[in-house]
């Protein structure tokens, strides 16, 4: 049971995308090709979870690949532009990654035009025939297209077209329109090879995906139960709950990552008394992937809490939306207590500014500017960043609610 | 009958988890699968949202440090720069992974740093590939730190290639924390607020020992009786009790009643748990102040200002929330009508009370202020002065810039509670 369990997360949590392979086949084809020629590429893709996918997908082709020229260090570097987010640490991880000559243990000595400098004379110094062959792999490529006259990408680019060491830059990224961002001269550059990754399955694929990662592989010990939970997992599909339940997934977003949440909730309600997945446990795991967040935290609102949002509601119905501050919420309230409220206590004016004030940490209301020191807090102009449909429903669900409060917030103008 | 089980720990340490954590028992058994055996392989990123005092903190800590995780705890408003969270992290890696107390200061300035320097740290004899947790509270702090920050840790597992888990703790909902660019989405858990059932249930755990558990419990139920519609919080909640017992068990104490005579006690509370409210609740006066002094003491109530400062600051009111059109209605012995402009008619409906106070000139102050007082006041230095003192005080404030040409312009700062309590 435990081997099951700890299977599935080295599945879903690691990420370890081995069992997908098929998907890029033909990638792995061109890829090789592209990988023999020495350019540099840009991929674009939708999803992160590609890109994972697409990163092992040439890290076994890159091993796997019989190059011409095959040296014993092949240098294959990633680099990521969430962790390096200038120039000058991403030169610097560059030098201690191919442990350039001035590189002692992890400290890189040299500025970073001198280390620029020696980075590009090393690069320079080899020819085709005989370096071996270097592959630059840059994760989140729209972050380092934001650095400084992207002299990076500049210099790679051009080491890469020029007839030295052979240099091939993948560049990977969310965003399609990649090629805008780039600048001039480094897009005259870049080879313009790209390659989109889309998630291009229908629903019935979707369904058999489902199926195929929820399967436990061949190689595992206990052979009676993978054929249970096998069995199992074939015939989950059928039941019209899990259909709705995938059905309302794969219309929100088609990516996988969500699946394996979505499974990975499910898994873990699996044990020795319970031992295989139902219906029930993934609709229990939708229902709470999809919770809504605000409804969650108007729940736990005081009473006079949620009269001041209904207040704010009252506000916003009236004057159509514009800002609103403190004086004009309280003043709402105060017309609320003298003429309907009878469960509700006068509170003092102190005592709804400091429900007010949890309010506005909770970020259910927020300020329009930043507040400066002159300004008075009561006369701060915010934005409440609810619509009516939450506050209604949020006002169905909530335990205790006084019936004169949801009188007042179902009621209408009453003055206009 | 315990209800948390779990095949990878013993029953014993759960029973004992159990126990310390009241009321959160299905959210400590879903972080426990969520968690697994100790080897196994988590979520990269954990955020947990949910009220203030709803135990986010105390689950966490009490989980990590009951079952013996390696885990490391920092605080996001303690640490709020890059650098200092990073560094924070890395020593406390530092205490964890290895046998002797020192901690050497570590040098970390940038992320990709933190990366090569946390995987060094964490190849270590005690971790035993076991998963590794990060608790950041106060995770709403990290936006307003460097933009890659937030990214990176929701993606850390997946950066450094190691067994770690980021687990974020806020008050916010996660689609405010989300980046424009986008980010690895962490599995969210939320942590229910208490219902008033299971705050009566915790509140009533702390009685003290001379009192029975009923008798702290009739008293806990009045105290959620009044408090309950203002405040859920259960931190504020136990200030309140800790605060009002004494003054709930006086008739008990002086021999009036005893312990079961509930209207006798009530009649006693009530009226001091009401100014409570006004007071304490607001925290307006410290605990220690309240036993010495009593109830009824508000900050507020007491500024001594000089003869001509009250009727500087009742003018300077008046200029602020007075149109012009007004002034000379009010202010004059013999006036004309006014007449109703367009304009006035489509902007009646506005209160200059909701909007707030209006800058208005010196020049204007001054008239007023000759009006309303009897007797003749001459414009020495000496109102000028105060007038200047009474910004200092904040009571006034300047607006605009302090060379400007047309005269120093000023806004009057309280409220219409404040000037009636001067103007007696």
């Amino acid at each position: 049971m435990c081997f099951l369990v700890s299977l599935y997360r080295e599945n879903f949590c690691n990420f370890n995308f081995q069992n997908v392979k098929n998907q890029f086949s033909c990638d792995q084809i061109v890829l090789s090709n592209f990988l023999l020629h020495m350019e540099s590429y840009c991929l674009a893709g939708n999803g992160e979870e590609l890109l994972d996918k697409f990163l092992v997908a040439v890290e076994m082709t890159w091993r796997g690949v019989e190059l011409p020229i095959v040296h014993e260090k092949s240098s294959f570097f990633f680099f990521s532009g969430l962790l390096q987010t200038n120039d000058k640490v991403a030169l610097k991880e560059i030098t201690r990654q191919l442990q350039l000559e001035n590189v002692i243990g992890d400290k890189v000595f040299g500025s970073f035009a001198e280390n620029l400098a020696f980075l590009l004379e090393a690069l320079r110094k080899g020819d085709r025939t005989s370096s071996c062959p270097v592959l630059f792999i840059l994760d989140e490529f729209d972050l380092f297209v934001h650095h400084k006259n992207q002299t990076l990408l500049y210099n790679l680019f051009d080491i890469s077209q020029s007839a030295q060491t052979p240099v091939t830059v993948i560049g990977l990224t969310c965003r399609q329109d990649i090629l805008e961002l780039l600048e001039k001269r480094v897009k005259s550059r870049f080879s313009h090879r790209q390659i989109y990754l889309m998630n291009s399955f229908d629903f019935k694929q979707y369904i058999r995906i489902f199926k195929e990662q929820l399967s436990l592989p061949a190689e595992f010990p206990d052979e009676s139960f993978a054929q249970r939970w096998n069995n199992n997992v074939q015939r989950l599909p059928e039941d019209k709950t899990v259909q709705d339940t995938l059905q309302n997934l794969f219309h929100y977003t088609k990516d996988l990552r969500s699946l394996h949440l979505l499974l990975m909730l499910a898994v873990s309600n699996v044990t020795v008394h319970h031992p295989l997945i139902t219906a029930s446990d993934l609709q229990e795991a939708s229902r709470q992937h999809r919770m809504d967040s605000r409804a969650n935290i108007v729940h736990g609102l005081s009473v006079l809490e949620i009269c001041l949002i209904i207040a704010m509601k009252h506000l916003n119905d009236v004057y159509e939306g514009e800002p609103f501050n403190f004086q004009m919420v309280y003043n709402e309230f105060q017309k609320f207590i003298q003429r309907k409220a009878h469960s509700m206590y006068n509170f003092e004016k102190p005592v709804v500014m400091k429900a007010f004030e949890h309010l506005l940490q909770l970020e259910l209301v927020k300020p329009i500017e930043r507040p400066s020191v002159r300004a008075q807090r009561e006369y701060l102009l915010m934005n409440l960043l609810l619509d009516n449909n939450q506050i209604m429903d949020a006002l169905q669900a909530y335990p205790n609610c006084p019936t004169d409060v949801k009188q007042w917030a179902a009621s209408s103008l009453s003055w206009l | 009958m315990p209800n948390l089980e779990h095949p990878a720990y013993p029953a014993a340490t759960l029973l004992h988890l159990e126990s310390l954590v009241p009321c959160r028992e299905s959210q400590v058994s879903m972080l426990l699968s969520i968690f697994g055996e100790r080897q196994q392989f988590s979520f990269p990123s954990i955020f947990i949202y949910g009220h203030t005092s709803s135990g986010k903190t105390y689950v966490m800590q009490t989980l990590l440090n009951t079952l013996q995780l390696p885990h490391v705890f920092v605080n996001c408003v303690e640490y709020f720069t890059s650098r200092l969270l990073l560094e924070e992290i890395l020593m406390q890696l530092q205490s964890c992974c290895s046998e002797t107390e020192q901690t050497s200061h570590v040098h970390c300035d940038t992320f990709n740093d933190f990366v090569r320097l946390f995987k060094q740290a964490v190849v270590s004899e005690e971790l035993e590939d076991q998963t590794l947790y990060i608790v950041l509270d106060r995770a709403e702090q990290l936006r307003e730190m460097e933009a890659n920050i937030l990214p990176a840790f929701l993606r850390l597992q997946e950066l450094t290639d190691r067994n770690v888990t980021v687990v974020l703790l806020s008050e916010i909902v996660w689609e405010l924390f989300r980046p424009n660019i986008g980010c690895f989405e962490p599995f969210t858990l939320y942590f229910p607020d208490y219902s008033i059932g299971h705050l009566q249930k915790i509140l009533s755990q702390n009685h003290p020992p001379e009192y029975s558990v009923d008798f702290y419990a009739a008293y806990i139920n009045i105290l959620l009786g009044v408090f309950y519609m203002v405040c859920r919080d259960l931190k504020e909640l136990q200030h309140l009790a800790a605060l009002n017992f004494s003054k709930y068990c006086e008739p008990v104490v002086r021999g009036e009643a005893n312990e079961r005579d509930t209207r006798k006690l009530w009649k006693n509370i009530e009226p001091h748990l009401k100014k409570a409210m006004h007071t304490v609740y607001l925290r307006e006066i410290s605990s220690l102040w309240m036993f010495r002094v009593g109830f009824g003491l508000s900050a507020h109530t007491h500024v001594e200002l000089p003869y001509y400062s009250k009727f500087l600051l009742i003018a300077a009111y008046l200029a602020s929330y007075n149109p012009v059109r007004t002034d000379k209605r009010f202010f004059l012995k013999h006036h004309g009508k006014i007449r109703k402009t367009n304009f006035m008619k489509k902007h009646e409906k506005t209160s200059n009370h909701l909007l707030g106070p209006k800058p208005f000139p010196l020049d204007r102050l001054l008239a007023i202020l000759y009006s309303i007082v009897d007797n003749r006041v001459a414009p020495t230095a000496n109102i000028f002065s105060q007038i200047t003192s009474l910004v200092t005080l904040q009571l006034l404030s300047m607006v605009g810039h302090n060379d400007q040409l047309d005269g120093p312009r000023y806004k009057c700062t309280v409220s219409l509670d404040f000037i009636r309590a001067i103007a007696r």
